[in-house]
């Protein structure tokens, strides 16, 4: 239940907090994106780029950097804001696909949450209807929710991250429609992903957490909307927090002994990196337990849920294709390294 | 009924979402993202919006109501309610009037357009749980040859009654199923919604009569 203390936020009018966020974005990041405000587009500010396969994402606001701070040369071409915690609506997917269309097909970029899947693939219908070409990949990596059939499924976390930074690299070495949606789908096969909260968060709507947590307690099998976990227990050390997080990882995603992973740690927005290195320092050893070993990683707030305290750690098996994607350059407003 | 009835119907609904806004946020807090009762309101103020002046069959109506939803509510609603109202609307056709029947198969068109996009059934504890409720008692309604405004005041208690009944279920679709055990015990905040929608059309029949 939400508590009824108020939540202090950066904010003028609770409504507009997307846009003037969105305009802050265009502001800050002029040189990579151009902003549709209207849409509540972020569009990379060369697109379309011509007879290159074009990459779209959006799910609701909230999550920041994603998707719109990852639009850029060597990721996304267009990313489109929702609401907080809200999908975007077709209209925007198709004038985002539109936008970005360099003739060589566009690929949609959907976490697996039912709102995001079903506008999706309304907007893949309206594009198809103009003759635009459209691949959907969707990202459904968390291992928290168990018993996926009975539920609405596993949800896109942040495999989402990796998958449009090393699919955006293969679009844009000049990989095919083809190419570069079998390579997305191999980097969401690959990963798996866990998150845990020590704070719930608040929408600037509401303005309150939306379930509140006692001063020793956390939220085990966290998603990045808000909503509650899987179950709430006391509050352990990082070594044992970090330990049981990465076994059920490893357990779900059994890679051979002796794999190379990426291993990344998100911070879902109001974790310090002083703990997210601590986390992956635990990691390490979790990993070194496992017969695994880190030789690709990112550490920082990538996929976050507003304020929520909490860590979410992903895991993707590597290969040479994979790892050789991830190290091509990539400029964007979050993730920038060879140029 | 005529287009006149389909129009103050969509304005009850905007007002009651208006009035309960701050309610399905805080049922979708308990067992979602806490954003339900924005996003319906926005979705229904758009919708008069939208209809305001717009001279249409009742059918176009309600189709217009549907893609206007799909357009500014986001979520899952968007596209669901966004799909029952289409279904309704298409059910209509281009009659300028209908009567209890015809909603009845209006209705029953927009519940398996839920159906077929959610792919949810009766107990996964969804808007469902509240409409199929309702498109029986409006039938069974029809079949006694019920003055319209009895029979929506029935659909609307049979609505009421699903809704509630989603209380006790585990929910296996949306949001709330991530949650497994602990979505127990909580209304689901999509059928609340559509309790509010069957309300106003009882109201708006009801005023009518």
């Amino acid at each position: 239940m939400a508590i009824a203390v108020s939540v202090k936020k950066f904010l003028n009018n609770p409504e507009d907090v997307v846009k003037e966020s969105l305009q802050g974005v265009g502001a800050a990041h002029a040189d990579l994106v151009s902003i549709d405000l209207e849409n509540k587009l972020v569009l990379r500010k060369d697109a379309p780029v011509s007879g290159k396969v074009a990459l779209i994402s959006g799910g609701g606001s909230g999550h920041e950097p994603l998707h719109g701070g990852f639009v850029g040369k060597g990721m996304l071409d267009a990313a489109c804001a929702g609401d907080v915690f809200t999908s975007p609506v077709p209209d925007q997917m198709l004038a985002a696909t539109k936008a970005v269309d360099g003739g060589a097909g566009v690929i949609h970029v959907v976490k697996n949450y039912t709102g995001d899947v079903m506008n999706f693939q309304l907007a893949a219908e309206l594009a198809a209807d103009e003759g635009i070409q459209v691949e959907s990949v969707v990202t459904n990596d968390d291992v928290a929710v168990e018993d996926s059939t009975w539920t609405a499924g596993r949800r896109g976390v942040g495999v989402t991250v990796l998958l449009e930074k090393i699919a955006g690299a293969k679009a844009e070495a000049g990989g095919s429609l083809a190419e570069v949606t079998a390579i997305a789908r191999k980097v969401n096969a690959n990963g798996r992903s866990f998150g845990v909260a020590l704070t719930s968060c608040a929408t600037p709507a509401s303005g309150t957490p939306t379930f509140d947590l006692g001063p020793d307690e956390m939220e085990f099998g966290v998603g990045i909307h808000g909503e509650p976990g899987r179950r709430r227990e006391k509050l352990k050390s990082a070594a044992e927090i970090v330990e049981e997080m990465t076994d059920a990882i490893v357990t779900d995603l059994a890679p051979a002994s002796g794999s190379n992973v990426l291993a990344f740690v998100n911070g879902l927005g109001g974790t310090p990196l002083i703990e997210l290195y601590l986390i992956y320092n635990e990691l390490t050893k979790q990993l070194a337990k496992h017969g695994l070993k880190a030789t690709r990683s990112l550490v920082g707030n990538y996929i976050t849920s507003l304020e929520m305290a909490g860590a979410s750690i992903t895991l993707l098996t590597l290969d040479d294709e994979l790892t050789s994607l991830w190290d091509a350059p990539v400029h964007t407003p979050a993730l920038r390294w060879g140029v | 009924m005529n287009a006149q009835t389909v129009r103050r119907w969509m304005d009850a609904a905007a007002a009651s979402m208006r009035a309960q806004r701050d309610y399905l946020t805080q049922l979708d807090a308990a067992i979602g993202d806490a954003d339900h009762g924005t996003n319906m309101d926005r979705g229904f103020t758009a919708v008069t919006q939208k209809l305001d002046g717009l001279e249409a069959t009742p059918g176009r109506l309600l189709t217009t109501a549907g893609s206007t939803l799909v357009a500014t509510v986001g979520g899952a609603s968007g596209p669901l309610w966004g799909k029952a109202l289409l279904r309704a609307g298409r059910a209509l056709g281009e009659a300028e009037e209908f009567q209890t029947k015809e909603l009845a198969d209006a209705l029953e068109a927009a519940l398996a357009g839920v159906v077929e996009l959610g792919a949810a059934k009766e107990g996964d504890k969804t808007m469902v749980d509240a409409l199929a409720p309702a498109v029986r008692a409006l039938r069974q309604q029809v079949a006694a040859g019920a003055p319209v405004s009895r029979a929506a005041a029935a659909a609307h208690a049979a609505c009421e009654q699903g809704m509630r009944a989603t209380v006790p279920m585990q929910a296996s679709k949306g949001r709330a199923s991530y949650l497994g055990e602990r979505s127990i015990g909580h209304q689901d905040p999509g059928a609340t919604s559509t309790a509010l929608i069957l309300g106003a059309l009882a109201a708006t029949v009801a005023k009518e009569s």
